[in-house]
Order: C-alpha cells, then structure tokens, then sequence
C-alpha cells in the first residue's frame, strides 16, 4: 500500500474491544496482569501503552523501520540516542544543526567524558576527515537548519559504518512522506515531532526509528529506564496528525517552492536558501533523494540591517513571530535575534547567521496569501 | 534597538484584544487560508499560537457590577458552560465565515442541531414540507416527534417543486432538502428552492453534510439554514460528534437562547479537535472530491456495477445542476452490484480491507456499508422499496487515501 494509506490505517486498527474506527485514549498508567509473574502485553505505562504503540507502529512502517519509540519531545528523543554511548566515546555531528542538539551535545554529553565535535555535514570528504577510531555515533541532519544543506546520507552512512560508527539522521524538516533517512543506510532516524507529523503545532513529541530490530530494543532499554516517553493524549493527536501529513506537506512544499520562487525574483531580496532552487549548492543532491518534494522550510536574506529585517519578521499578519515550524500556521523568525542570538560575531559570521536573514517556516495557508503577506512586511520595513 | 514604527506583536502583558483577523472575516483570503486562521483571535492568551482547551463548567465575575454589565449587553463574555464556551466560540466563528454566514451555532451533535433548530421555529399548528431524501433519522424526529407536538409534516418527492408548492399553506413555515442527499446524491436546485420559499414567503432550510462549503454554500443562494452535521467533514478524523447551524444573526438569536435552555451543547474538547480538524478542511476536501470522482468512474466501468449513483457522473440525473453550482461531488458514493442480492452484495464488502465496515462519512478512514443492512433493517420491503433501497446497494465514503489502493482493494473484492 501507498505512503498516505499507511500513514491512515498501519497502527490504527479498528479497536478490538469496542470496534472504534479510531484508537482510544488509554489514560491508565497500569494495567492488570494475568497472574503474579505473568506479564501481559502492557504492565506498566512508562514501559509501554496501547495508544502510544500505537502511533509507535504507524512511524515505524512509514520510516521503513524495524521499530520506533515515541518520546515527550524531540530533544528526550536525541538525548536516548546520545545515551547508547559511554565515556570516552567520539560523537561527530553536522554544522548546520539545532540549537538545542548543540547544546546536548557541548553541555550536557561532555559531563559523562562524551567527545563531541562538528563537521560540515553537507561534504562528505569532511565528515571523513574528522572521524576518530572512538567515533561511536555520526549524528546530522537531512535538511540543515537554518542554510539547508543537504547532506549525502548514503555516502556519510558508509564512512559511519566502516569507522564503526551508528549514523543518526534528525530528519524534523523532511518527515518520511518526502525522505526515509533509513533506506538511505541511516541507522537511527530521530524526529521532532512536534513539527511535521504533528503537524498542528499543539503536541511536543520526539521519534527514534531504527532498521535494526537490536539496536530498537538498545534504544527502548534505555527510554524505559529513564523514562522520557509520550503521554497518551498527545499520541493520539500526533497519530490524527499523521493521517494527513501526506497531504500537508505535498501542499506546503508545493507553497513553499512558490514563494521561493518569488522571493528569488524580488528586487529587495539578496539571497535565498532553498534546496528547490536551482541556485542552491545541494539542488542536485536534494532531487535526488527527495524527488520534487523539498520541504517547506526556507532562509532569504533581504537588503537591509539587523532592524530592518526585525521589523519585516514583525510586520507580517498571517506569518506568526515565533521559534518551531512545521504546523498548519506559517511562522516567521530572525535566527540572528532569536534561534541564534547566542552566537557571537564570529560564531554567526561562521555558520552563516547573518543579520539580515529571515527562516519561515511555510503553512497550509494559500500561497498566494503568504506571498501578499511578505510584500506587504518587506514594503512596511522600508523596503520597496 | 527598538524602533518606533515596529508592530509589536509580542507584548509582556497578556493580550486583551482578542478581535479575530479583520481581514479573514469573509471569504476574501483563500479557502485553505481561512480554515486555518478564520475565526481565531490574532492574539491569543499566552500568546500560544493554538487555543487553549477550556474545560470551565462555569465563570467567574470580578464584581456584582461585572454580572449587571453583562446582563445589560455592556460586556461580551461568558457566564456558564451550557450557554456557551470560548472553544465553541472560536469554531463557530470559523464555522460561520467558511459557510458565508453571519452566525453558526454548534450542538453535540447534527440531530441535536436541527432538532434544536426546530424546536425553536415551530410551535404547534405550524407545518414543513421536507424533501423525501433526507436523511432517515430527520424524517423520523419530523414525523414522529413532531407530530406530537402538533407540527405536521408533509413529505414529497426530492427535487420536486411543484409538489412542494401545492404541499405549501399558510401555516407552512419551513421548506427541508438535503442535498445532496443519501444515498442517492441527488442534488437539488437551489436556484428553484429559495425562490419557491421567498416567493411563498417561508423560510428554506439544507443539509449540506456531503457537500461542505468546499463545494457549494447555500447561504450565497439566499438559504435562510444551512445544517451539518460536523461529525463528518468538518471534523474529518471520525473521531468527533457534532452539529452546526449556520445563518443570520437575526434568525438564529431565538434558536441560540433555546439551546441554552435544552442544553444539547458540545464540549471544549471535541470542540478543539473540530477545530484542529478545521485547519486540514480545504486540503482534506480536495483530496475527498478527487477520489469520489475517481472511484465513481472505477465503478462506472466495472462489469459486476449495474449502476452509480455519484453527482460528477454524466449518467446522474442531478449532474448539469452539480456541474452548475458545486465545486466538486465529495467522497460518497453509491452503487448497485448486478445481479446480486443482499448476501452476495455483503460479501463484497466483507471482502474490502482498506475500507472499514461502519456507519458514517467523510473522515479521513473510508467506510463502507450495504444500507439495506446498516439503516433499513428493521424497515418492511415496501418501505425500503419506496425509499429507493436496494437490497444490492453499497455506500462507501472514500476518505483521503491513495485512490489507486482504494482502487486495488475494491478490484479484489469486486472479484470475490
């Protein structure tokens, strides 16, 4: 079956007990077991809940993996895979990542003797140069943020495996309607999905799927013993998200190629950053491994300073101010005063976090109406 | 850094503007725009980008004057759960301007709509004269529960006008279609329908469940109500019960004060979930009407199918005034299996693996059911004879999935 039946019916079985159409909300944190010694299916919710295996089983068949684990947010998610490894393990990561992984990565996995260093994970050749005999773990994204690069999986994949490293992939901006890290020779792909298979900007939740069956139950070892799993309400919406992520994202990566296109045409744009693009240094690469569909993220740069680029984030009606992405609402953000206002000079100048450039993250509004909406923000900066 | 001319969108202090988007209060933006933003505040409390769910059974008041303020229309707000909720209000509002509609009133369910409606209109003495197709559970509240309350019911054939017209009296105050209808899918003239009410001077009511605003808004034709039954469609993860009634402020003032008083009101939760399931409304009908048309011209060509009934078919009556005035035809689909009776037509649909075996539509999960067995069980031949339910009629309700598996599994399971 097709990739949107799936994502409808894979894990959503009509409920044994009653018949419903849809998976109940089991709330119980335990459950009664046949006999003293005698386990059920579920015994203890932490350990596993019929709601959250549920949505637990639609991932796993849409990522082509031998098991995924749903975790309280996407972060939860990435620390249970830094948590496979020990002290004095090497973990080399991508440039162009989340803050947030950053910042578990630097702060947090250094405390237990973890070795965390970066490299430009859209050249391979690098990746190749920085690995160490104690590489444990490659970990990268499949559309970096906020430059979009696009990495060569299969290619990072074997350089992983032959230093005997795993290859984590964060695929948060290019869910597995558009690009499957794992049939890629990923080992672990990790979501935020809080993003795109929410899809609605009202549950935070975090994915680990694996190919491997061994290093599932290496993984879930872990998520059980320390506990940062997904509560039962937000499984069910992350499930009645997914139902339609086919849907959404074919309609905002259709919107988001458009206003890409627009905004390369715009007098008052210097620069625009989306793997669509012919102009984009990864456009091959991206056709390649995500067909015509290439996400609904995009970076631009506008002819103006730090201010002028504030007011067009703040000027826009339908854009929303706000970190995240992914959702139904289009949202707007300045990297260089919001997601990486922590970075100094040098550090900005580095990673390309330039003073003018704006990330939106493109909605399921009608494009034509988030391209009025832009116009009208650049033309009230100052800009026209 | 600040700069004066800069929109401050994110103040410290908790917003007290809580107007919805002046620019989506009509159907100037585009319609995937307007179900995901029409309705909401533009700044929400916390500034949380979602409404918050609101389980308040009752509200709180600052002060005695505060209460006297509001009882003197000073002050728009709530005052106890049955009279209303801010999650009901967010999504009537959203409701309202996707149907062209000064006002939408929610219920927890569509029967709980339109009888609530009904209750509100009619007193006793007063007649209706409703279209023969609708929807079986409406028929049976009309002419066996309002009977007792002295309201007569007159029924005549769908799509028939004059008969509608002789039916009408002076006591008429209320002309009832579907439309389309089901399982038929006939699909009625509204033109002729509003212009039979104004002209008689009562007022037209429609069940516009299969259609949705996506494909036609009767409100635009001069419809005075427009009913949905938004457990289907509108909420579209069958995972919701609910109702609307949409029409002007003035004709539903009376009907809102009457559900407060019956109390058949929805609940904050559901109320949230309808309208997250709003923000997918115009991408989810597309999907809807692509595949309706698609399987309906599958089946068309299938030699175990005698006949389908699908508006966007040419072979149905009602397709010239579906082509005229509908966007598209929804995802219902009825069809008879030649030669079959009601145990060889079951075993198709026992045979299907993607679609579910359940009552209802038009959530994202296709169902599929034989009428004969699911509705009209219990009903003597005749009078499924005359309701036009075959014992080999199928319905299913295509969802959103890949036609092409839709396809596939149908293929098989007509070959069984």
């Amino acid at each position: 079956m097709k990739f949107r039946t799936r994502a409808i019916h894979v894990g959503n079985e009509p409920d044994p007990a009653t018949g419903a159409v849809v998976t109940p909300i089991h709330l119980a944190t335990t459950f009664i077991q046949p006999g003293a010694g005698v386990w059920g299916q579920f015994d203890y919710a932490r350990s596993g809940s019929p709601t959250r295996s549920a949505v637990e089983r639609t991932v796993a068949d849409l990522e082509g993996a031998a098991g995924a684990l749903a975790f309280s947010s996407g972060m939860a998610a990435t620390h249970c895979a830094t948590m496979l490894h020990k002290s004095g393990d090497h973990i080399l990561a991508g440039c162009d990542i989340y803050g947030g992984t950053f910042r578990l990565l630097h702060k947090i996995c250094n405390r237990s003797g973890i070795e965390v260093s970066l490299a430009p994970a859209d050249d391979a050749m690098q990746i190749q140069a920085a690995m160490k005999p104690n590489t444990k773990m490659v970990w990268i994204e499949s559309i970096g943020n906020p430059r979009m690069t696009i990495p060569d999986i299969p290619a990072i994949a074997e350089i992983a495996h032959r230093g005997g490293a795993l290859l984590g992939v964060d695929s948060t901006f290019a869910p597995p309607s558009i690009l499957r890290p794992l049939e890629l020779g990923a080992d672990i792909v990790m979501h935020s999905a809080t993003k795109y298979l929410g899809g609605h900007s009202d549950c935070l939740a975090g994915i680990l799927a694996t190919r491997d069956l061994e290093l599932h139950k290496e993984l879930y070892f872990v998520q059980n013993a320390t506990g940062a799993v997904l509560g039962a309400l937000e499984s069910f919406l992350l499930q009645r998200g997914i139902k339609t992520l086919d849907l959404r994202m074919r309609e905002q990566c259709k919107s988001a190629l458009k206003i890409a296109q627009w905004l390369e045409h715009h007098p008052q744009v210097t620069r625009v950053l989306y793997p669509g693009l012919a102009s984009h240094s990864n456009h091959a690469r991206a056709k390649k491994f995500m067909g015509d569909q290439f996400g609904a993220m995009l970076s631009f740069e506008i002819n103006g300073d730090f201010v002028r680029t504030k007011v067009v984030c703040q000027s826009t009606k339908l854009f929303g101010l706000a970190v995240s992405l992914g959702a139904v609402e289009s949202l707007i953000a300045q990297p260089a005063s919001m997601s990486h206002a922590s970075y100094d000079a040098a550090a900005k100048a580095k990673y390309g976090i330039t003073d003018s450039l704006i990330r939106i993250s493109v909605g399921l509004e009608d494009p034509d109406d988030l391209i009025a909406d832009l116009d009208q923000a650049i033309v009230l900066a100052g800009l026209a | 850094m600040e700069n004066a001319t800069i929109v401050d969108k994110h103040p410290n202090a908790q917003p007290t503007n809580m107007e919805t988007r002046p620019e989506l209060a009509s159907h100037r933006a585009g319609l995937s725009t307007t179900s995901v933003h029409a309705g909401e505040a533009r700044r929400k409390p916390s500034d949380a980008i979602t409404d918050s769910i609101c389980c308040s059974s009752t509200f709180t008041f600052e002060s005695t004057q505060c209460i006297i303020d509001y009882i003197e229309q000073k002050q728009d707000r709530e005052e106890y759960g049955r009279y209303g909720n801010p999650n009901e209000k967010v999504v009537e509002r959203k409701l309202a301007v996707l149907d062209s509609a000064e006002e939408a009133i929610v219920y927890s369910s569509g029967m709980a709509a339109i009888v609530g409606l009904l209750m509100a209109k009619l007193s006793a003495g007063d007649e209706i004269v409703i279209f023969d197709q609708c929807y079986h559970r409406s028929r049976e509240f009309c002419s066996k529960h309002l009977s007792r309350f002295g309201i007569v019911t007159h029924q005549v054939a769908t799509g028939d006008f004059q008969a509608m017209d002789k039916a009408i009296n002076s006591r008429t105050k209320l002309l009832i279609s579907e439309s389309p209808t089901n399982p038929h899918l006939s699909v009625i003239d509204l033109e002729q329908f509003v212009a039979l009410g104004k002209s008689r001077k009562v007022e037209t009511l429609i069940d516009a469940t299969l259609a949705t605003p996506y494909n036609i808004r009767p409100i635009e034709y001069g419809v005075d109500y427009v009913w949905h039954s938004a457990t289907k469609y509108m909420g579209g993860h069958n995972d919701l019960l609910a109702g609307v009634i949409c029409g002007s402020k003035e004709k539903l003032t009376e009907v809102r004060k009457l559900r407060g008083i019956l109390g058949g009101i929805n609940s904050p939760h559901n109320m949230y979930l309808l309208e997250r399931g709003l923000k997918t409304f115009a991408l989810r009908m597309a999907r809807h009407n692509e595949n309706g048309q698609r399987i309906a011209e599958f089946l068309e060509r299938h030699s175990r199918v005698e006949k389908v009934y699908y508006p966007g078919l040419k072979s149905h009556p009602s397709h010239e005034i579906a082509k005229r005035t509908m966007k598209g035809f929804g995802g219902l689909i009825t069809f008879l299996v030649r030669d079959a009776d009601w145990k060889q037509t079951a075993a198709i649909i026992d045979a299907c693996s993607i679609p579910k075996i359940a009552p209802s539509l038009g959530g994202v999960e296709s169902l599929i059911e034989q009428p004969f067995v699911m509705s009209y069980f219990d009903y003597s031949t005749e009078d499924r004879k005359r309701f036009g339910i075959e014992d080999n009629m199928i319905r299913m309700a295509c969802g959103i999935e890949d036609t092409e598996d839709l396809i596939a599994d149908l293929k098989q399971a007509l070959s069984v």
